[in-house]
């Protein structure tokens, strides 16, 4: 396959102008506080806007929210990065062995196929309510995107590129640093911006099944109480928590893959 | 006498099919001299390419011989399509062979700018190669196989992606460059002009599988412009090479249509 025409479909979307996402965003806070407003619905079903940043802020200087976010966000991390580690490491030796791919293949598919909602719990009863499990959630649901993404990357390789290393009588870590990684990054990257998200739902999912700690037992607990602001809260940090590695994954994007960059005009 | 740089015996190879193996070459037989500038003309499919990536170690030949004179040597290749690296920019670019040998970066950057400036590519040290045109990608390519100082350089149809008119001028840069550097060259193409304006000797290959059919001397005279195609003595050449390729020479060819005729 053509390297440049698979990278055009591996390009990161152009941001649209930040004021019409204000617009769009003011125009949402808006609706909510006069649903919350007229509708006649009490604060547990639905809090108003006003009265969530309200709750924010109590929870903030109350000390448990940094708590619980700083507990998710590093098993979001660590199972970020160990999914990541694995799934490139395996994903590298399935692109380049055919007869390691059909050993492989139909476990990894299996694993794919088993719904990380229905195993948590499992995870939960075998490694103990405390994070391990969580990054252990994190990891799993990671790894198949990430992994796919690799062997794409890795199998896009142009083959010219590789007679041309050959020719020029380059080692294999040759092959690999300066062909491999930057020609697979573009799509790597794409799996790990999926990933990122990813794995923040693998987190909360593995909270909501047993956990003493962290967003998704925050949610658990204010549900408990009918605190239903608190909820909201959690929610929304969850929310800025994928967005910002979302992010951080497309300023890597950004940084990295300026060459396949288009010059629009 | 002097000795031949690259001695090429009975070079056979076949492709494993689904009937019996398809041969793509059945004997190449050849030497190349020491900054000599040899063209490899052939109908498609004769195996051209497939010697040439023998030739550059990427392809292992089922029977026959290879030698270099003096062991395995720096090869310079540069392939149809510029196949540069998109993610590097130009002189990153040429720098890569210089690279992967472990020269200093100082060094490295030096030498590919000494090379820019000889394929004509001032001003571009920094440009990203979706930002080049056809013909300065293949300039590129030109200075990035010529970098590392390389015993040979293995050519196969640099020109074949570029229109006439950006190919003719590639022509006149190559023999510029060849005669200030003076490289080995072993260059595979479709087209007599092409070969008859660069080339010190043709060789012809013959149908799938390929075997040397001629091996002809082009002595026309240094540097060879444009007009050197309507003298007798380059008609004469391309009609010998035209004929050895088996192609059909109509009563009413000249020696302009035969140049025109990528075959
Ligand atoms: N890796 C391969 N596996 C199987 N068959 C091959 C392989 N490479 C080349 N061939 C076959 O060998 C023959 C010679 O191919 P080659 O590419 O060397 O021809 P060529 O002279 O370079 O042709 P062209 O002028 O069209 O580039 C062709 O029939 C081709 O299909
Ligand atoms: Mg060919």
């Amino acid at each position: 396959m053509d390297l440049k025409a698979l990278l055009k479909t591996a390009r990161i979307p152009r941001r649209s102008p930040s004021w019409t996402m204000l617009v769009s965003l003011a125009a949402a806070l808006l609706a909510w506080e006069l649903v919350s407003r007229y509708a006649g619905l009490p604060a547990f079903i639905l809090p108003s806007p006003g009265w969530v940043v309200v709750r924010f802020w109590r929870a903030l200087t109350g000390g448990s929210l940094l708590l619980h976010t700083g507990v998710t966000l590093l098993e979001v991390l660590l199972g970020l990065l160990a999914g990541t580690a694995s799934a490139v490491g395996l994903g590298y030796a399935v692109a380049k062995s055919r007869l390691f791919e059909r050993l492989v293949a139909p476990y990894l598919v299996a694993t794919q196929a088993i719904p990380i909602v229905a195993i948590a719990p499992l995870l939960v009863i075998w490694f103990g309510p405390g994070m391990f499990s969580k990054v252990l959630i994190c990891a799993l649901i990671v790894f198949f995107p990430v992994l796919v993404n690799t062997v794409v990357g890795v199998r896009a390789v142009p083959r010219s590129l590789r007679d041309l290393m050959v020719s020029l009588r380059a080692r294999r870590g040759q092959i690999l640093g300066k062909l491999e990684v930057p020609a697979a990054l573009p799509i790597l990257l794409g799996g790990l911006r999926i990933g990122a998200t990813l794995s923040v739902i693998g987190a909360v999912v593995g909270e909501l099944v047993g956990a003493d700690r962290g967003l998704g037992f925050l949610i658990n607990a204010a549900r408990g109480q009918y605190d239903t602001a608190l909820v909201f809260v959690a929610v929304f940090v969850l929310i800025a928590l994928a967005l910002t590695l979302y992010g951080l994954v497309s300023f890597m994007e950004t940084k990295f893959l300026r060459w396949q960059e288009t010059n629009l005009k | 006498m002097i000795d031949p740089i690259l001695t090429v015996r009975d070079l056979t190879v076949t492709f494993p099919d689904d009937n019996g193996g398809l041969e793509a070459l059945d004997g190449a037989t050849f030497s190349v001299y020491p900054q000599e500038f040899v063209c490899l003309l052939g109908p498609s499919g004769s195996g051209k390419s497939t010697l040439l990536r023998i030739l550059a170690g990427l392809l292992a030949p089922t029977s026959g011989t290879f030698t270099y004179i003096a062991g395995p040597p720096r090869i310079g290749m540069v392939f149809q399509q510029a196949n540069l690296m998109p993610w590097r920019t130009v002189r990153e670019n040429i720098t890569l062979p210089l690279e992967l040998e472990g020269v200093p970066a100082l060094e490295a950057d030096r030498r590919a700018e000494d090379l820019i400036d000889l394929v004509g590519l001032q001003g571009f040290e920094h440009t990203w190669p979706r930002d080049l045109s056809g013909g300065m990608a293949q300039r590129v390519a030109i200075a990035r196989a010529l970098v590392h100082d390389p015993d040979i350089l293995l050519l196969d149809e640099p020109f074949g992606s570029l229109d006439a008119l950006t190919r003719e001028r590639m022509w006149a840069e190559l023999s510029h460059v060849w005669q200030v550097r003076r490289k080995t060259v072993l260059m595979v193409t479709h087209s007599i002009g092409e070969s008859l304006f660069l080339a010190d000797r043709v060789l012809v290959m013959s149908q799938r599988p390929g075997r040397i059919k001629l091996d002809l001397a082009v002595d026309l005279p240094r540097p060879r412009a444009d007009e050197m195609r309507y003298t007798a003595a380059f008609g004469k050449l391309a009609r010998q090479l035209k004929d050895a390729i088996g192609f059909p020479t109509g009563i009413g060819s000249d020696s302009r249509s035969v140049l025109d005729t990528r075959y």
